[in-house]
Formats: structure tokens, C-alpha cells, sequence
């Protein structure tokens, strides 16, 4: 470039000699070059705008792509940091108290059909009749032939269905993944379990959802990818809960019961060692739910949580134990027994009669209802129903299975004087066995609640205090003496010091009024007495058993002998050790003179 | 100067090409033999969880019952009762071990002349 210089002399000496100013020329010149000088940075400015705008709009393309990419790519779990073992997609399975499974998946697979893909849709038909014996051969051709494009054959086949169904060789004919759930101890604790089925169905897998028992109730925490790796543990014990299925269904059997449930638990935590309820049902094979008839005959009806029934004069012991507990009496005091116990039209009858006047704990032996109601005088309505909801007669028992919400108990619409006096000893407050299972447990454990549960626990799990200690004390020596002298001789189990109570209930008919002939007798028990560790009930639906020349059905010739051969069965299994019972210490009287 | 630098910087690249791709051949291999590994862990876990099933299966106490009477000659097994309990101090101490002199200055004899006739 040709630099002009800015005062050059060929241009100042003639403006000189003209007598102008060559200040201009320069400052022309100056101009000139500033022109210049603009013109060239404006260029520079300009490219590297262009610069910056191409970099920018590389970078925004760049961004995006990889977005739009991102978008339309199928997700894919990130190789490098997957953890693996952490999460599993199947459902987390279910183990007792000792790790033994009671749940667990299988992997297998469901068959469907595409017609417009098979080759010989008259062979394949054929082919799948033979394989799975029930389906019907015209159908599948119909349906093969016919516009559908997808069908679905089987939900679950075994490999062997697989393998014969591969051998037909159609290509219309294919196999998805499924993941079935499978309890593989068969009808043990079938109603605790409940079952589980499938909810939405894809062909490469299909949602298992829980539809009763535990799996309903924990279906969430199941389900959870998480959780796939820790089952959930119940307070079941495998070994305990057979040997219990196995003694109650043959007790069952011998009283020519309906329908037998027992309820054992452990005092302190609140755990439910085992809970049966008979006849039962296969978990892997849920029969459907009735839709008519008694709700109660079904195999799926939990009578130990869904039973509500009048549990008769296992009651009686509440009685005795809250009149002890306030002091109005002690165990000793006299009270007239003499009957029948008239109010207005209604009158109370003993079994039969037992004297003009008994101890209060020979009206726990005896099973006098008139000496209990006159103690619920005493006690008054107010206390009387404060009591028994603290014991949670009131509500549905906190148990976790999704059938126990619908277990609430019947309560009367009117709580009268008279009421107070019934429900003392068992009638007009209709219960499930799992209630009289934790109202007993409070009185085996020193006073206080425990709710039943379904959960492992560590250690004991004591809810707030509804007895004295002293109380509950008074009243497990009646319970004892009822088996040693009374209604439950039956009941004794040398070693284990059984207390407990008999009751025997008229079953209510559907329309109102009482069966003559048809009773719920139970007996409630713990064991060993003089420091119970386990409450056990059981309850029999309709006993009747020829014996002694007549036919027994009260709970002392029925639930009685058959809760005796569980005790025996089941307690050293438990682990407890048959020991000689502390007797009575001689009481010393102290005399002056 | 200026060229060594050029020449340098030139050299430089190659080398970190050259790194950059071992490295993501590297990677991927890695990359293929975790999922290798995964997908050996997934089924090694379907196995296991199949054989575990199994064996609950194996061992539901229906069956072992069912066992136990079939076997009943042979094993004698019962149910467990309460009078089975023992005490250890009913178990009868081991009687111990006669202790055998060392046998010392052995005498040869022999029964050979009473053998013949």
C-alpha cells in the first residue's frame, strides 16, 4: 500500500505560492487516511462477527443434534455405572421368620398367536388342541382363520409345553417372556399369602400384581425394583405353620367341624407365629371369588380375620380382670349368683345352676354368666367400653393383610345397661379370633396391648398399659384354674401349664334369631401360665361330636382337646421345654396371742 | 525455530490421535465385556433364583412328612414331643478308656504240641 504523505510539497508549494492555507491540505490528507483506517476496521469487525456467528451456530447444531438424537434413540441403561446386582426387575420375595421362602418368581413363558403369519393354520389348531387338552380345536381354527391378528393362548405353559409347541414349527405361533409367581410350599398359609395374578399384559412381559393377603397389602414395597434384593420377611415360622395346619385339619376332620381357625402369637412382640384357617385354598391355583351364596363357605373367606363372630364366654375373663383391676373385687370375693338375673323381658340363665353365690374365680371356672354380669354392673357401662377399646374390640385389627380392614367388629347400636351385661360374657359384641388373640395377649404379657402383626419384630413391642400388672396376674391363675378344675380339663399339657377359656356361641342366622344347633366354640389359651410366652386361639365353625352317649358340640368336648394336641405339637417345636409349674407358696398367717 | 515448533505440534496430534483412539477401542472393549458380564450375572441370578425355588419346593413340609412315613422303617422319624426333651445332666458320663499296658519281654509259646494227636 502506497502511503500518502500528509503534507506533500508538490501540492504545498503551489498552495503557498496561491496564498492558501496548507494546513487544509493536511487535514484533507488526515481525513482521508481516518476514511481509510474506518473502512478497514468496519471489514474486520465484520468477519470476525461472521466468525462468531458460524462458531455459534455450529455449537447450537451441535446441541441440537445430540438432542434431537437423544430424543429419538431408544433409551439404553449406561453400561459403564450400571450396578447390576443392586436392582432386579423381579418381584422381591417373600420369606418367614427363619428365611424359608414362601414366595418367589419363576420364569416362564406365555404363547400367543399371529394368524396373518401363520403357514398351516388347520395343523397349528390341531397341534395346540393336542398339547393343551382344553382348548377347543374348532375355536382356534375359527380364530386363526378368522381377521383377528393377535391372540393370546396360554398366559403360562411349561417348558415342555414350550418345547412341544416349538415342534409344531408354525411361525404365527410365539412365545413371550413371563415372570409367574410361585408359593411353593402349596396351601400353607395360603391366606396370609392371598396371590398374586397379572395386570397389564404386553408380549414381552406382563405387570404381577398382588390380588390378596400380603401381597395386596405390601404390593407396593414388592414391586419395588429396590426392594428386589430384601424379601419381605414375616413373622411366620414354615415348620410351626404346617404342624398347625396339619393338627387343626385333623381335629377339624374329628369334630366334623365346617370350618376351623387358629391364631398363635407370641405375647411380647405381637408376632403371628401361625395363623390357619380352614378349608383353605392352592395360592398358585386362586379359586375365584363366589358371587352368591354365604361369603363364608368359600375357601377364600380368612375366618381369622374376616370370621366376626360372638366368641361367647372367652369374654368372661375381661370381665373378671378389669373388676379386679379397678378393685372393685379381688379373686375371692363373694358375689350372689343367684338366677335367673331378670332385666325387663330379657332374662340371664347359667348352663346350669351353680349355687346361690361363687368366688369371682369360680365364675371364671364355673363359666357363670350371671356372676359375670353382675360384675359388669359394678363396672358400668363407660369403663366397660373404654376398656374393650383399648383392647381395639372396637376396630379392625391393625394385621397386616388386606383381608383384616374388613374384619370390623359388630358392635351393638345401642350400648344399654343390658348390653353391658351380655357382652360381659361374650354376647351381643361380635369379634374376630385375631382380637381375642390380642386382648388375650395383653393379659399374658402384665397389661399392656400388643398389636397383632405379620412382621418380624426385634424384641417386644408393648403398646400402652390397660391392665395392672397385679391384674393380669389374678387373672392368669383363674385362667389356669379353669383348665385345672374347670370348663377346659380337656386342656391340659404336662409340662406346659395351659390357662384358658372356654366359650361356646349359638351361631346368629342370617335373619335374625340364633341356630339351636349350630355354635362357634373356641378356647382361647396361653401357655405356660405362670409366664406365658404364646396365646393361642382356636375356633371351631359347627362342631358336633358323638361322645359319652350324647352329641357334644360346646367348645370343652370340641376346641379344647384339639387345642391341647397343638399345644403339644407346637411348643416344643417353639422351643419351650416342658417344666414342672411353680405351686402356690403355703400362705403363712401371721398370729399374735 | 519456528519449524521444530510446527514440526513438534504435528507430532504432537499424531501421538494424541493415536492415544484417543486406542483408548475408545479400549473402552468399548471393556464396555462389551461388562455387558458380557451383566448379562452372565443375569442368569447366573435366573438360575439361582430357579434353583431356590426348587428347592423350597423340594422342601415343603408336605413332601418331607410324606417322606418321613414312606421311610418310617428305616428312619424311625416322629414328631417332635414334648418328652423328648432332655437334661444334660441325664446323659451318662463317657466311660473312659480301659488303659492297656504296653506289652513288655513277649514270650513266644505254642499251642502245637496240644493241636497234634
Amino acid at each position: 500500500m502506497i502511503r500518502t504523505p500528509l503534507r506533500p510539497l508538490a501540492r504545498i508549494l503551489p498552495a503557498r505560492e496561491n496564498g492558501e492555507n496548507p494546513q487544509a491540505i493536511e487535514r484533507e490528507n488526515i481525513r482521508q487516511r481516518h476514511e481509510e483506517m474506518q473502512i478497514r476496521a468496519r471489514a474486520r469487525a465484520e468477519g470476525r462477527l461472521l466468525v462468531m456467528a458460524v462458531a455459534f451456530l455450529c455449537a447450537f447444531a451441535v446441541v441440537g443434534g445430540r438432542m434431537a438424537l437423544m430424543a429419538t434413540s431408544e433409551p439404553v441403561e449406561p453400561l459403564a455405572n450400571a450396578t447390576g446386582t443392586a436392582i432386579a426387575a423381579q418381584r422381591a420375595d417373600i420369606v418367614d421368620r427363619e428365611g424359608r421362602i414362601l414366595a418367589t418368581n419363576f420364569e416362564t413363558h406365555s404363547l400367543y398367536a399371529q394368524p396373518p403369519q401363520m403357514i398351516d393354520p388347520v395343523a397349528a389348531a390341531k397341534g395346540l388342541a393336542k398339547i393343551f387338552p382344553d382348548l377347543d380345536e374348532k375355536r382356534l381354527l375359527e380364530d386363526f382363520t378368522g381377521k383377528r391378528k393377535f391372540l393370546w393362548i396360554r398366559r403360562k405353559i411349561s417348558p415342555e409345553q414350550k418345547q412341544a409347541v416349538h415342534d409344531l414349527g408354525d411361525p404365527g405361533l410365539l412365545f413371550g417372556p413371563r415372570e409367574m409367581r410361585l408359593y411353593p410350599n402349596g396351601k400353607l398359609a395360603a391366606h396370609v399369602l392371598g396371590g398374586a395374578s397379572f395386570g397389564k399384559e404386553g408380549v414381552s412381559a406382563a405387570e404381577v400384581i398382588g390380588v390378596a393377603g400380603v401381597e395386596k397389602q405390601f404390593d407396593a414395597y414388592l414391586r419395588d425394583p429396590a426392594n428386589g434384593a430384601d424379601p419381605l420377611q414375616l413373622s411366620l415360622d414354615l415348620t410351626i405353620q404346617a404342624a398347625t395346619e396339619r393338627v387343626l385339619a385333623g381335629g377339624m376332620k374329628l369334630m366334623n367341624a365346617k370350618g376351623a381357625t387358629s391364631v398363635l402369637m407370641d405375647v411380647h412382640t405381637g408376632e403371628v407365629i401361625s395363623v390357619v384357617s380352614l378349608p383353605s385354598f392352592d395360592p398358585n391355583d386362586r379359586p375365584h371369588a363366589p358371587v352368591e351364596g354365604d361369603p363364608s363357605d368359600s375357601p377364600l373367606f380368612n375366618r381369622s380375620v374376616q370370621g366376626v363372630y360372638e366368641l361367647g364366654s372367652t369374654f368372661k375373663i375381661f370381665t373378671a380382670a378389669q373388676a379386679v383391676d379397678l378393685g372393685l373385687v379381688n379373686s375371692d370375693t363373694i358375689i350372689d349368683i343367684r338366677g335367673p338375673l331378670r332385666w325387663g323381658k330379657f332374662r340371664i340363665k347359667d348352663y346350669k345352676n351353680y349355687g346361690n353365690e361363687l368366688s369371682v374365680t369360680k365364675i371364671i371356672v364355673k363359666s357363670s354368666n350371671i356372676g359375670t354380669a353382675r360384675l359388669a354392673q359394678q363396672i358400668g357401662t363407660k369403663r366397660q367400653k373404654q376398656f374393650l377399646a383399648a383392647l381395639g374390640m372396637f376396630d379392625p385389627t391393625p394385621f397386616e393383610i388386606f383381608e383384616a380392614a374388613a374384619g370390623q367388629p359388630l358392635l351393638p347400636k345401642n350400648w344399654s345397661e343390658l348390653s353391658t351385661m351380655t357382652i360381659s360374657y361374650g354376647h351381643g359384641l361380635s369379634t374376630s379370633p385375631m382380637h381375642l388373640a390380642a386382648g388375650y395377649a395383653t393379659i399374658a404379657n402384665g397389661g399392656h396391648y400388643v398389636s397383632p402383626t405379620i412382621l418380624k419384630q426385634d424384641g417386644p413391642q408393648y403398646g400402652p398399659r390397660v391392665l395392672s400388672d397385679s391384674a393380669a396376674a389374678a387373672a392368669r391363675v383363674m385362667l389356669r384354674k379353669v383348665v385345672t378344675e374347670g370348663t377346659a380339663s380337656f386342656g391340659e399339657v404336662p409340662g406346659y401349664a395351659v390357662g384358658g377359656k372356654t366359650g361356646s356361641a349359638d351361631k346368629p342366622k342370617p335373619r335374625g334369631g340364633y341356630y339351636k344347633d349350630r355354635l362357634i366354640s373356641t378356647f382361647a389359651t396361653m401357655f405356660p401360665a405362670h409366664d406365658p410366652k404364646y396365646v393361642l386361639i382356636v375356633t371351631l365353625d359347627e362342631p358336633s361330636i358323638y361322645s359319652m352317649g350324647e352329641t357334644r358340640r360346646t367348645a370343652g368336648w370340641t376346641a379344647v382337646p384339639i387345642a391341647a394336641e397343638l399345644i403339644g405339637r407346637v411348643a416344643p417345636l417353639l422351643g419351650l421345654r416342658p417344666e414342672v409349674e411353680p405351686g402356690q407358696l403355703a400362705g403363712i398367717t401371721l398370729t399374735s396371742n | 525455530m519456528r519449524s521444530l515448533l510446527y514440526v513438534l505440534t504435528a507430532l504432537s496430534v499424531f501421538g494424541l490421535a493415536f492415544w484417543a483412539y486406542r483408548e475408545n477401542y479400549a473402552t468399548q472393549q471393556v464396555l462389551s465385556d461388562t455387558q458380557r458380564l451383566q448379562r452372565d450375572i443375569g442368569a447366573a441370578q435366573v438360575r439361582l433364583s430357579v434353583l431356590r425355588a426348587e428347592w423350597a419346593y423340594l422342601n415343603r413340609p408336605d413332601r418331607l412328612a410324606e417322606l418321613a412315613d414312606i421311610n418310617f422303617s428305616r428312619l424311625g422319624l416322629l414328631p417332635l414331643r414334648p418328652d423328648q426333651f432332655g437334661r444334660v445332666d441325664e446323659v451318662s458320663f463317657p466311660q473312659p478308656e480301659e488303659i492297656l499296658l504296653p506289652i513288655t519281654n513277649a514270650v513266644d509259646v505254642s499251642t502245637m504240641e496240644e493241636q497234634q494227636p
